[in-house]
């Protein structure tokens, strides 16, 4: 099992460090045991996060075969898929200014990611109550993983954990605008560009955006350099986040660095293609498309405690020194949290 | 007030509308060619806005208001996209050039596009009046407005008692439209870009002549009509929703050969599908409209989607149309296989 992992910690950190490796060995023989001893540990997450972010889930499944007097739950699901048609086919449906097919998303899309999301990555979610019920947030996280997969994963779990069953508007990069059926896709579920005036304009408009600051540096970093934080971008989501004046939450994913180890990077096919890289994994491209599967890890996403951006003056978001230590901020609180979950993970496909 | 560009349809029902106000003594009609429609009782005057002589109109009957609506992408009848162009641009370098020169104008009202924003994947989503395109149109109607805004830019530095109004129109559609994107909307089976589905935004011609008196007119109390506007009905409609809403078929082919395709449906003349008409379709093009609201204090009467039920309307059935669609999937529910008996009911929205 590619298990073996070492984990560098800063020397404050080497006490928790000590605590945390037997309690990982022991939570491979008896989970039951090992857990409270990890939960005690990570500060951000409140004691009750794992028992909390099953219960969404289950309760998403729920409402669909409940029965009503007068007609079947499969009457009703035929009607209400039939009634679904009618509106695509006749074109009866409202998109926002960005593209944003909310009901395609919530019906088929979501649909359709949902079983690689519950069934094959198996995501664990933590920290959902970071996310505001209501307003604009910006959500920041680390990216990996040579395809954007946890971006998708990511939105899947805003939306199936929160209990607001927020949706999550993602900022993609421009090539994913560029490419034919990618694009139409991404502004149906709800992406757009990422630029600052998008974003916002999102934020004004009191939506959940997520960004991933690293962008291709860090989807499209070698698998030695796994769960290393590249440099985030120039800042620039802090100083929108500020503008908007809304909070910024930091997110940590870990499972999705392992999904296609990268081991080598074909840089003149990559710009033969017009790809910021082109990834060679022990599988891909040697077997073809069946290579390009995603290897089956355990995915951990944790939503960390919100920087508060309110408190700043409007001017604040022109001054570069506090944009520079808001982002390594940011980034230092996704680093840490990084390496915390990695020390609780048992393995990377368990 | 003399108006140009009026043997379009448009331009046609502008000065037939404006008349009526109290505030308009006289509106002196100007075109190349004479309107088969009539024009009420404005006076017309026929004279090409590309030579000197519109500066002797200006003159003789000392226009105050000058509007400017002879930038249009299609020509009227047989001219070719060279006589366009020169209508566009040395058209409003000329008209510019006699308003510096005429003491009383006071107000000058160009009709422009939101063609000037191009449309590329690495734009923002949302156009405001500030952004500027990633990249310049490289030719066509969209590279005749950028330089006309240009011109009008410097005009109106030279002559800063001039009000200048530049109204940036999105797609303008209606029962009467006859732009480039009203006939492909009529072709009876639309070919699109595969993999792409753009996000359109229409405006009505009533909205249209709306604004464009509003304009024209000082401006309402606490508005401010000077300045650049773009001007949409609320809402985007993507291009499968407006074939779905039209009953028309669409054929999604891939980008080179429906470039290609273009350039042959062009050559025999039966629709004006230009490179900048494609990249539309591709890119799709949505623009923010809080500075109309805001400051030209104007509210669309129809949303985007209004304006293309009328437009649709207007046309006649396509080969699907939505009605039989909707009818056929009702029968389907009402099946008894299905338990149904109650066809579904949220049709009303």
């Amino acid at each position: 099992m590619a298990d073996a992992k070492v984990i560098p910690f800063d020397d404050d950190r080497s006490r928790g460090a000590a605590v945390q490796r037997p309690a990982r060995r022991r939570a491979a023989g008896s989970r039951r045991k090992g857990e409270p001893v990890v939960v005690r540990e990570v500060q951000p997450v409140p004691g009750r996060a794992l028992p909390q972010d099953d219960v969404p889930v289950t309760q998403e499944e729920q409402p669909a075969p409940e029965p009503r007097p007068g007609g079947t739950s499969l009457e009703r699901r035929i009607a209400g898929g039939l009634s679904f048609l009618r509106r695509r086919l006749t074109g009866d449906y409202e998109i926002d200014e960005f593209g944003y097919d909310q009901e395609l998303t919530d019906q088929v899309l979501m649909s359709l990611i949902r079983p690689v999301y519950e069934k094959y990555f198996r995501v664990e979610v933590k920290g959902v109550e970071n996310i505001p019920s209501d307003g604009g947030a910006l959500i920041v996280a680390n990216h990996s993983g040579t395809l954007p997969l946890d971006g998708l994963m990511m939105q899947v779990a805003v939306h199936d954990n929160h209990p607001a069953n927020r949706h999550l508007r993602l900022l993609a990069a421009d090539l994913v605008f560029m490419l034919p059926v990618v694009n139409e896709l991404a502004r149906k579920a709800g992406h757009t560009l990422a630029c600052s005036e998008d974003a916002e304009r999102l934020l004004e408009r009191g939506e959940l955006v997520g960004v991933m600051p690293e962008g291709f540096k860090g989807i499209g970093k070698p698998f030695s350099e796994r769960y290393k934080l590249q440099r985030f971008g120039r800042g620039g989501f802090v100083s929108t986040a500020l503008r908007a004046g809304t909070p910024i939450i930091p997110c940590s994913i870990v499972g999705a660095e392992e999904i296609y180890p990268m081991i080598g990077n074909a840089k003149t096919l990559a710009r033969l293609l017009g790809f910021p890289y082109f990834p060679i994994t022990p599988t891909f491209p040697w077997l073809g498309p069946l290579g390009a599967i995603p290897l089956p890890t355990k995915w951990t996403i944790q939503f960390g405690e919100p920087i508060r951006t309110d408190g700043y003056p409007p001017e604040a978001a022109d001054d570069p020194m506090l944009m520079f230590n808001l982002t390594d901020q940011v980034r230092e609180q996704i680093q840490h949290t990084l390496y915390k979950l990695l020390v609780q993970r048992r393995s990377v496909f368990f | 007030m003399l108006v140009t560009g009026v043997a379009r349809q448009l331009g046609g029902r502008f000065v037939r509308r404006i008349q009526r106000d109290p505030q308009v003594d006289r509106v002196i009609a100007v075109d190349a060619v004479p309107p088969e429609h009539h024009i009420g009782g404005a006076d017309f005057v026929q004279a090409d806005i590309r030579q000197p002589t519109v500066a002797r109109v200006l003159a003789e009957y000392s226009v105050d208001t000058v509007v400017h609506m002879d930038v249009t992408g299609t020509a009227l009848g047989s001219g070719s996209r060279t006589t366009v162009k020169e209508t566009n641009v040395i058209g409003t370098m000329q008209l510019l050039g006699a308003c510096q020169k005429s003491p009383t104008v006071k107000r000058l009202v160009v009709k422009s596009s939101t063609n000037v924003y191009g449309s590329a994947p690495r734009d923002p989503a949302v156009f405001t009046e500030t952004t500027s395109p990633k990249a310049l149109p490289s030719g066509g109607f969209a590279k005749d407005t950028t330089e006309v805004e240009g011109y009008v830019r410097g005009f109106a530095r030279r002559r800063p008692d001039v009000a200048v109004c530049v109204l940036r129109f999105a797609n303008i559609l209606g029962p009467s439209a006859d732009s480039p994107l009203a006939s492909y909307f009529s072709l009876p089976v639309l070919p699109t870009v595969f993999g792409y589905d753009p996000r359109l935004q229409f405006v009505h011609e009533s909205d249209v002549i709306e604004v464009l008196r509003l304009a024209a007119h000082e401006p309402r109390r606490g508005t401010l009509n000077s300045g650049t506007f773009n001007i949409a009905g609320d809402g985007v409609l993507l291009l499968s929703q407006c074939a779905r809403r039209l009953g028309r078929p669409t054929v999604p082919l891939l980008l080179p050969a429906l470039s290609w395709a273009g350039t042959a449906v062009r050559t025999l003349g039966v629709t004006d599908f230009s490179p900048e008409q494609l990249r539309l379709l591709t890119h799709g093009r949505v623009v923010a409209t809080v500075q109309m609201r805001e400051t030209l204090g104007y509210q669309p009467k129809y949303t985007t989607a209004e304006t293309f039920a009328d437009f649709a309307q207007s046309r006649g059935p396509g080969l699907l149309p939505p009605e039989a669609l909707a009818g056929a999937v009702d029968r389907i529910a009402a099946l008894p296989v299905l338990g149904g008996g109650h066809p579904p009911t949220q049709s009303a929205n």
